[in-house]
């Protein structure tokens, strides 16, 4: 573990012990256990990949979380962990969470790992960019490592201004050498190279203003500080085997998204400008989702979500799949005791027509159960495309986790 | 004193029946609406925690735990704000819904998902829906503003010990899974002991009950279990408040939706 994050982590705890001394406050405690099995009907597509159609793995994460001064201020800590039977760096532990929250009433402070979530279209997190993904876990970069921070918001009548100071640099997780998921190339975390950083410590900031108008939900912000999308570049490993090494960028952005919530209209847009991986260039994900609630006279919602996504980026920056592509979804909700819901879409390239299929199906059992079901599937894709590499890892997960 | 006396006699003579003669039964339904709602103007606000009993037609049963704080809004032209912070089950613990109603527009609604870290402005058009998989739909339990409905006086009538107003209301705002409703309230302290649900078809669709009415700050009466029947289904689900609070510390600047994460 990083020095500088363990300093951090008893900065914090020191700081919430002394706060709270002699004062009585509220423990809780909860979290989950999840098992997981993902199955690979195809054969890999590489021979120095894995065989095996059967991956299981195991999930646990804990919430810890002390609160004092009627709930002003709050010590939590959520570690994951995860044991994967086939993946070494799937296998892994992270602070999702471990931080001092302090609410100053116009004002509050956060201090420690935490997470941040800015963006509201459904198929990419565009402008969400304060969390490095943590990218063994899934295909949909929602899961993320915590970040170390220093967070303090505003609340002022023309909106939050939120400031962010992030001390410490997260790589992004990469599935291991011979495991499925992982692309055409290993990927050698081991040698990730950051351009243009000088000696000494590098942190990251970003500056946040938003606020409701009405109907209109708006996000605007800048950040300046080392990219969390590395460029993947061709190399040698230790052995001289071809790899890719991530590079880490120096980068400016400049993030907006926009929501505009009108009767069951959902319209929706999120865009960066961002400067420092060759040419400035530009992004969108942009679209709607519209519900019709109590369908065929039952108690289930169904949504309707269609996007559009469009990149600019030239070679110089991280390649991506969404240059040019449009999402089609659906969001069934049941309503029911169980909760079930099916979230099921599909991206397609416009030029290329490669698509990309997603089912998820979850539904509790009892009181504290729940189980999960997903499917990722590759269609029609071109040796061009940048997912070429991941055609033949179609999986169908599922997933039982109990809540405690 | 003769004088005065005659004037008085006079006065009750000719305004007290005028009153009541040109009173019309919607006129008086909406006059019973607004005392009820004038009764109830000041608390502040509240903290409550809520149990709810979900039940199929086999008596099969699974519990919901949440707590609810409410802001009342001053301006009268503006409806109340309100916070759901769900408990249990426990794969929701920490979901919050913020709601903001109002009088003549949508309700604004946000969900707070606490696995993400996201707030999420909802459609506020689900207003039939049923709430958390219960008998409830959003509109019983949110949204409950004087001008949300039309009202008819029908009867009075005797409501166990006590006798009551009996009115027809008729939701004015968009989406309701409502033709009417029929509500019985109190003639004392103006507390609703009872609604008729009735579907689009004017249909009886769910009756509920509400049981045992506390008093408190000397003025607020709330019921402390509140009774839903589904009588097409044979579903059920009960309402369990406990542990009333008011006017704690809670402000306007609470109700915001990106502090939503303050509460996890």
């Amino acid at each position: 573990m990083n020095r500088r994050w363990l300093a951090l982590a008893v900065l914090c705890v020191s700081i919430a012990a002394w706060a709270s001394a002699g004062r009585a406050g509220e423990f809780d405690f909860s979290g989950f256990v999840a098992a997981e099995l993902r199955i690979f009907p195809n054969d890999p597509a590489f021979s120095d990949q894995q065989a095996s159609s059967f991956s299981p793995s195991l999930v646990l994460q804990p919430e810890f979380r002390y609160e004092w001064n009627q709930g002003d201020d709050r010590l939590i800590f959520i570690p994951f962990a995860r044991l994967d039977a086939n993946d070494d760096e799937r296998t892994h532990f992270d602070p999702r969470e471990l931080n001092w929250f302090h609410d100053g009433g116009v004002w509050d402070l956060l201090l420690g790992f935490g997470k941040v979530f800015w963006g509201v279209t459904e198929s990419r997190h565009l402008v969400d960019i304060i969390n490095q993904t943590d990218g063994v876990e899934d295909l949909d970069e929602e899961d993320k490592l915590g970040q170390p921070m220093v967070n303090v918001n505003l609340f002022q009548d023309f909106g939050t201004l939120g400031f962010l100071l992030l001390p410490v640099f997260r790589e992004r997780t990469f599935p291991d050498d011979d495991t499925r998921l992982r692309g055409p190339l290993p990927v050698a975390t081991d040698k990730a190279v950051f351009v243009d950083r000088t000696d000494g410590p590098r942190i990251d900031f970003a500056v946040r203003w938003s606020h409701i108008i009405g109907d209109w939900d708006i996000g605007l912000y800048e950040f300046y500080g080392t990219g969390r999308e590395p460029r993947l570049v061709p190399g040698s490993g230790s052995k001289g085997q071809p790899v890719l090494i991530p590079h880490y960028d120096i980068i400016d952005q400049t993030g907006l998204d926009v929501q505009w919530t009108r009767g069951s209209w959902l319209w929706k847009f999120e865009g960066l400008v961002r400067g420092g991986q060759g040419d400035r260039f530009g992004a969108l994900a942009a679209g709607f989702e519209y519900s019709f609630f109590g369908i065929f006279a039952t108690a289930a919602d169904l949504g309707v979500i269609a996007e559009y996504l469009y990149d600019d980026r030239g070679d110089d920056a991280p390649e991506t799949p969404f240059d040019d592509d449009i999402f089609m979804g659906m969001r069934l909700a049941l309503n029911d005791v169980q909760s079930t819901e099916v979230l099921a879409g599909a991206i397609m390239d416009r030029d290329s027509q490669s698509s990309f299929f997603s089912v998820e199906v979850e539904r509790r059992i009892g009181e504290n159960w729940k189980i999960e079901v997903e499917s990722r599937v590759l269609f029609n894709v071109p040796q061009s495309d940048i997912v070429f590499g991941l055609r033949d890892d179609d999986f169908i997960q599922i997933r039982l986790s109990i809540f405690f | 004193m003769v004088h005065f006396a005659l004037v008085s006699v006079l006065a009750a003579l000719l305004l007290a029946p005028t009153a009541s003669w040109a009173e019309t039964p919607e006129e008086k339904g909406l006059t019973i609406a607004q005392e009820a709602d004038r009764r109830d103007l000041g608390f502040l606000n509240s903290e409550v925690d809520l149990m709810m009993v979900l039940r199929n037609r086999h008596g099969d049963t699974s519990n919901r735990e949440m707590r609810i704080q409410t802001l009342e809004v001053p301006d009268v032209n503006e409806g109340d704000k309100s916070i759901v912070i769900f408990n249990r089950p426990r794969d929701i613990e920490g979901t919050a819904l913020l709601s903001f109603t109002h009088i003549a527009e949508a309700d604004d609604q946000w969900l707070f998902l606490p696995a993400l870290k996201r707030v999420k402005r909802i459609s506020s058009a689900n207003k039939s829906g049923p709430f958390v998989g219960s008998e409830f739909a959003y509109e019983d339990l949110l949204s409950q503003e004087v001008a949300k409905y039309s009202y008819r006086w029908l009867r009075d009538e005797p409501c166990g010990d006590l006798q009551c107003f009996v009115m027809e209301r008729y939701p004015v705002y968009e989406n309701s899974g409502y033709m009417k409703q029929i509500t019985w309230v109190d003639q004392d302290e103006y507390r609703v002991m009872k609604i008729e649900y009735y579907d689009r078809k004017d249909d009886l669709l769910k009756t509920l009950n509400f049981v045992d009415y506390q008093q408190y700050l000397g003025q607020y009466w709330r019921a402390h279990k509140l009774l839903m029947n589904n009588h097409q289904t044979g579903k059920s689900t009960d309402l369990l408040f406990d542990k009333y609070e008011f006017q704690v510390p809670l402000s306007e600047g609470d109700f915001r939706p990106n502090r939503l994460k303050r509460l996890r």
